[in-house]
């Protein structure tokens, strides 16, 4: 697991490679556990090259879902393949996070 | 074909444990979807067991063996470490876990809707989960 982070004044761009399971999804929680991440308006998670989620990795994103939302930051997900965004239809997280599909519309998307 | 493998209980081997499913299930037509609920399911059952069952201690292992009869894939996955209580479990409520920040949780509702069938057996020390999908 690759995780690589861009910077776009208020946004952060993490990108994602390779497979988020139990033993790689600490990887990602220490990055969203960083608290220079607060500082951002906007989180944007390039999906591209992620192929494989599991419990471990929906469950980081889980964790920090709430504490985004409560200090007005937006975390979106883009570029995502199908079988990962299956993943978390699976469990109706679809609808409970920001799924869209490429990087211009998750631009667009946050800037609202 | 080889259709067993056994690995000590550490998160590092789960990769080990995926590729042998996507190995197996090579043989068989299935879409990318499919393949990836597959090697899920028992990617999940596999981290409970060396994670929260044998307390990632390596020198403890589990086994899985995959058999298929009929269009029916069946997974054997066997260890010797602390039971899953299935009447002790509860569907995970997504928002709920989402408001109060909790990581862990929702791999069994993961693996109970992604297979036809989910079965857990304890006899003298030894735990085995069966799993079973209809691939075809």
């Amino acid at each position: 697991m690759k995780i690589t982070n861009q910077i776009k004044d208020t946004t952060i761009i993490i990108t994602l490679d390779g497979e988020l399971d139990a033993s790689s999804s600490v990887m990602l929680d220490e990055a969203l556990s960083d608290p220079e991440i607060m500082t951002y308006s906007k989180i944007l998670v390039d999906c591209k090259d992620l192929n494989y989620i599991s419990s471990a990795g929906l469950g980081v994103f889980i964790s920090h879902l709430q504490r985004f939302e409560d200090a007005h930051i937006k975390l979106i997900f883009y570029n995502m393949q199908d079988k990962v965004r299956n993943v978390f239809e699976i469990l109706g997280l679809d609808l409970l996070m920001t799924i869209v599909s490429d990087y211009e519309e998750a631009m667009t998307i946050a800037d609202e | 074909m080889n259709n067993k493998i056994t690995v000590s209980c550490t998160k590092k081997n789960l990769k080990q444990i995926r590729d042998f499913v996507t190995e197996y299930l090579a043989a068989y037509t299935l879409s990318d979807i499919q393949m990836n609920q597959i090697v899920l399911a028992v990617d999940e059952i596999c981290a409970n067991l060396i994670i929260h069952a044998n307390n990632e201690d390596p020198s403890k292992s589990i086994s899985l063996s995959i058999t298929e009869k009929a269009g029916i894939v069946k997974f054997e996955i066997v260890d010797n470490g602390v039971a899953f209580r299935r009447s002790e479990y509860k569907e995970p409520n997504i928002e709920e876990h989402i408001r109060v920040g909790k990581k862990g949780g929702v791999g069994i509702a993961l693996v109970n809707r992604i297979m036809d069938r989910v079965e857990f057996e304890t006899t003298d020390r030894q735990n085995t989960c069966f799993l079973y999908k209809k691939i075809k």
